[in-house]
């Protein structure tokens, strides 16, 4: 048995899944003051009666470490970057408690300027006096080299709580998204890790063995324990959990939009071969652009429940909201109640979704229904086209090499997959205006439970490889290594494969589930003078986003 | 610091191109561009986009060049994606989706000439040109300023925008004397209907930031405020750095930054530049932060020392007073016309042109008919070693009627076999029609 449990922030919904089969599921309000009891009263009372030692696996999605950064309920951070040339300190300073340190590193690697350790010194007796007990080390480069960080955190030492250093949360290049997002793991440290220590506490006392695993943003879980490292990692996990729901509710193999309407907001994902897209440098949230892993969602202002106007001869959906729909009590009109003038669905009282729609009719000086049909298109058309937007942008990505530009992959989606609410009246509508099948997955209610309960653990490690300084360096690892001068691209390929596996398996992944994939492989000579005096080799390796082994799809469900 | 307006980036470091394996236009060249320009951030900077270049057509090469035997000989994927990426750039800024752009993309074109039998200078088709062309044809005839600060002449799009009185190049160089290709002295100062439209500033070996600020302070930001371009156009060659492996000079990041800066070109096209990991990353970083109303104070090469980097009293003596004798050359442009041409009605050019990266000469002799009304009928007969023998007939654009007439009664007229004419080309830049026969 699987257990999964989304706690959103609406609804928390639990599934227990048996063979690959809904056994169980619940759904029930989240308690936004805790969220813990949520998740474990939930727990509780889907396992009721059912013999924990039969479960295999037990996945959690939680808005824990979102919620903190949203509600800015964060720690203090204490920030020292060392930053070296480029980029002037003032575009880069995140907070208040931010010290700019000597050392530098450059693009290859090596080392321009030297750390000052009395500097440093300095810098960890003021964050002290401050009361600062977190702190992050972020350099420029460190990616490349990470023995300045390290050396800055030993300097440091002592009696701060935790410090988070920037080479380890991605091995992606950008300097500023590595600040913000060690930034934002250190001021979610305590709050996650609190979290974390309540869950082992539950399955102590409810004695259960099973591992415990965490979604991750990009749709991937990682064992409990080692997420306590990487609490940032969590954020925005609830449109991860819906994307992989709709990915297990519907064996996805092919290009393919999913919509998911909500009351405010409509969240568009984007399936590439079955397998959703993934941010190319990391997610945003409240205004940081991070480098942590995540699916690609676009969010824009309209839902079933945003607020209708009509100025100037033109409608408008959203993006505020006011209340519930005027068929549920509202007191403005709304698409929900422009489809239920429509026929399109038979919820709530039409009476007061006709009469929310009448004013509007009376101003376009139209037939009421006319008015709901004008309401229903339009609101059809602003999710579509901001769908076809998020594909433009996706087939016209920047590439880097006449290969890319000449041959590289279109996404050209036959299927849209529609949940949410009103799912049910638009998704012929959407599927129409996109030029796809649409389809409406069934179970969608618990979708993001099951998604969680399903996604594969997913990792990354990103290797360069320098023959002129015979030095390979593994960014995430914080790992530099000696190698022979005629160390190879095939060479490369055997190192990526061998530590992705093992960071996989350090994050809990079972043997059938690693399934890796090169998604960048660069080979450059280098030449000084007229002749070549090495190679550069870039590699990186993925477990990508996906459902657990023996997971066929929908029909067994 | 200026207004921040928005900066468009097109870049393209073509990873899977170069001229052979150890040339300096080889994949590796932006690698280390990319990185910096990455890890920097820049593309997450509100007013910084990126855009995918377009990929030129044949049509975009024919409107410049006269290429031997056709366009498709002489180029590969790679030249029209460059090229695009300048158009693009230039798109970008005409309808107002940016205020100003960077092409970052290679390879480079400021030494293929309007004939082009093949690749010189590691250039095939003139990038800058083949975009102004473009966007003349698309947003109107613009007065357009190109400034070359590449520290190589850039003798093809001199070549090109010879004869073109709409059109002002200022190149500003390592002095010919001591590096390729051998040209872009004073006396290089536009054609008989042009005249003025080019200037060359030849500077010293070891010139530093100082020299090339007072350049561009002295003359070029002076000359500029007459000509009143629509357009300022920058063919940002990079290879004046101080740590360039094959010129001489001693700008820095911060330099070029400044330069940039002050310049404030519409467009910024990269062209040459070398040292590919200790100039590259910096000296574009201090384009693109400049050009985005930016600070770049932080911008500094881990190696720079400015005080070793100074530039010798003399020199500076040099740069004030070629700087001063070229402004003064530029201010009696009108009366030298009338000296040089008297009533001459044909002016004749003729030159051996080297092709050093394909290994190639030409012969070429061209006429320009001497006219008050247009940029003048241009005829050109040219041989070159690979046995081609080709003559061109080019209406400039705008043409007056009787520049027009001449140039298609003279194609008309041409006997190929005769003359033993392998291909005769007709360029109407004024219709956009182009023949080959």
């Amino acid at each position: 048995m699987i257990l999964g449990i989304d706690v959103g922030g609406t609804h928390t919904d639990a599934v227990l899944l048996d063979n690959l089969q809904v056994r169980k599921k619940t759904k029930v309000l989240t308690i936004q003051e805790n969220l813990i009891e949520s998740l474990l009263g939930t727990a509780d009372e889907i396992l009721e009666g059912e013999n924990p030692r039969a479960l295999k696996r037990i996945v959690f999605s939680t808005t824990i470490s979102t919620n903190a950064i949203v509600q800015g309920k964060i720690d203090r951070v204490g920030l020292a970057i060392a930053s070296g040339p480029g980029l002037p300190p003032s575009l880069l300073k995140i907070s208040e408690d931010t010290r700019f340190v000597s050392g530098s590193i450059n693009h290859r690697g090596i080392e321009v300027a030297p750390i000052d350790a009395e500097e440093i010194g300095r810098v960890g007796d003021h964050f002290r006096k401050e009361g600062i007990r977190y702190l992050s080390v972020v350099g420029k480069f460190s990616t490349r080299n990470p023995k300045q960080e390290i050396r800055i955190r030993d300097l440091l030492n002592g009696d701060f709580s935790h410090i988070t250093l920037g080479h380890r949360m991605s091995g992606n290049l950008n300097f500023p998204r590595r600040i913000a997002t060690a930034f934002l793991n250190a001021a979610v440290w305590e709050t996650y890790n609190t979290f974390v220590g309540e869950i082992l506490k539950f399955k102590k006392q409810a004695r259960l063995e099973t591992p415990v695993y965490i979604l991750k943003a990009d749709g991937g879980t990682f064992e409990i324990g080692h997420s306590a490292e990487f609490p940032v990692y969590t954020i925005l996990s609830g449109p991860a959990a819906s994307i992989m729901g709709i990915l297990s509710l519907t064996r996805c193999a092919g290009d393919a939009v999913a919509i998911d309407v909500g009351g405010t907001t409509t969240d568009i994902a984007v399936f590439s071969g079955g397998v959703p897209l993934l941010e190319p440098l990391g997610v945003t949230i409240e205004g940081h652009r991070t480098l942590i892993r995540g699916l690609k969602t676009r969010s824009i202002g309209a839902g079933g429940d945003s607020l209708v106007r009509y100025k100037n001869g033109e409608i408008s959906i959203g993006p505020e909201r006011d209340g519930p729909a005027a068929a549920f009590g509202g007191r403005h009109p709304t698409p929900t109640d422009a489809m239920i003038v429509l026929g399109l669905t038979d919820i709530g009282d039409s009476r007061k979704a006709a009469e929310a729609v009448g004013p509007l009719a009376k101003s376009m000086k139209i037939p009421i229904r006319e008015a709901a049909e004008r309401i229903f298109r339009e609101t059809c058309r602003l999710i579509a086209s901001a769908a076809g937007d998020m594909l433009d942008e996706i087939n016209n990505k920047p590439v880097y090499t006449i290969h890319e530009m000449l041959e590289g992959k279109k996404i050209r989606p036959e299927t849209l997959y529609v949940v949410g609410g009103p799912a049910g009246p638009m998704a012929a509508k959407l599927g129409e205006l996109l030029g796809c099948s649409a389809v409406i997955p069934p179970h969608a209610e618990v979708a993001n439970a099951v998604g969680a309960a399903l996604s594969r653990n997913t990792t990354e490690v990103t290797l360069l490889a320098d023959t002129e300084k015979k030095i390979m360096t593994i960014a995430e690892e914080g790992l530099q290594t000696g190698i022979p001068g005629n160390f190879s691209r095939e060479d490369a390929v055997e190192v990526c494969r061998e530590k992705l596996r093992e960071r996989a398996l350090l994050i809990g992944a079972a043997d059938e589930d690693i399934e890796m994939e090169i998604v960048e492989d660069l080979e450059f000579n280098m030449v000084r003078g007229y002749s070549r005096t090495g190679k550069n080799i870039r590699l990186k390796a993925q477990i990508k986003p996906g459902l657990i082994a023996g997971f066929s799809g929908t029909d067994k469900t | 610091m200026r207004r921040r307006g928005k900066t468009g980036l097109i870049f393209f470091p073509a990873f899977d191109w170069a001229i052979s394996p150890t040339h300096p236009e080889r994949e590796e060249r932006l690698l280390y561009t990319q990185d910096q320009v990455f890890e920097e951030g820049l593309l997450d900077l509100e007013n910084i986009i990126e855009f995918k270049p377009k990929v030129a057509t044949p049509e975009d090469i024919q409107r410049v060049h006269i290429c031997v035997p056709d366009v498709g000989s002489v180029i590969t994927e790679s030249h029209l994606i460059s090229a695009g990426g300048a158009i693009t750039a230039a798109d970008k800024v005409l309808t107002g989706m940016v205020d100003n752009a960077f092409a970052l993309v290679r390879p480079p074109g400021h030494h293929a000439m309007r004939v082009v039998h093949g690749a010189r200078g590691f250039c095939n088709i003139n990038i800058e040109a083949v975009m102004i062309e473009n966007l003349r044809k698309k947003y109107g005839r613009k007065r357009i300023a190109v400034i070359d600060t590449d520290c190589h002449h850039g003798d093809g799009t001199q070549d090109i925008y010879w004869h073109d009185p709409n059109t002002l190049y200022i190149s500003i160089h390592q002095d010919g004397r001591t590096l390729y290709p051998g040209s872009g002295f004073p006396e290089e100062f536009g054609g008989p209907n042009a005249l003025g439209t080019t200037i060359n500033v030849p500077l010293p070996p070891n010139t530093s930031d100082e020299g090339f600020i007072y350049v561009l302070d002295h003359l070029i930001l002076p000359v500029l405020q007459e000509f009143k371009p629509d357009l300022i156009i920058n063919s940002a060659g990079q290879d004046n750095h101080y740590s360039d492996p094959i010129t001489n000079m001693r700008f820095s990041a911060r330099g070029y930054a400044t330069l940039n800066d002050r310049l404030k070109p519409d467009i910024a096209v990269l062209e040459g530049g070398y040292s590919i990991e200790g100039a590259l990353p910096y000296v574009n970083v201090g384009i693109i932060l400049a050009m985005a109303g930016l600070d770049y104070s932080a911008v500094r090469e881990p190696d720079y020392d400015p005080e070793a980097m100074k530039q010798p009293k003399e020199i500076t003596k040099y740069i004030e007073e070629v700087t001063s004798d070229i402004y003064m050359f530029w201010k009696k442009r009108e009366s030298l016309k009338a000296e040089l041409l008297g009533d001459a009605r044909y002016a004749r050019r003729e030159r051996n042109i080297h092709y050093d990266t394909d290994r190639i000469r030409e012969q070429q002799q061209e006429i320009i008919r001497v006219c008050g009304d247009c940029g003048g009928l241009i005829t050109i007969d040219s041989v070159a070693s690979t046995a081609n023998h080709i003559f061109a007939v080019i209406v400039p654009s705008p043409a007056c009627p009787a520049c027009r007439d001449e140039g298609e009664k003279i194609f008309g007229s041409i006997d190929k076999a005769k003359r033993r004419i392998r291909y005769l080309y007709f360029q109407d830049r004024d219709r956009d029609v182009y023949i080959c026969k």
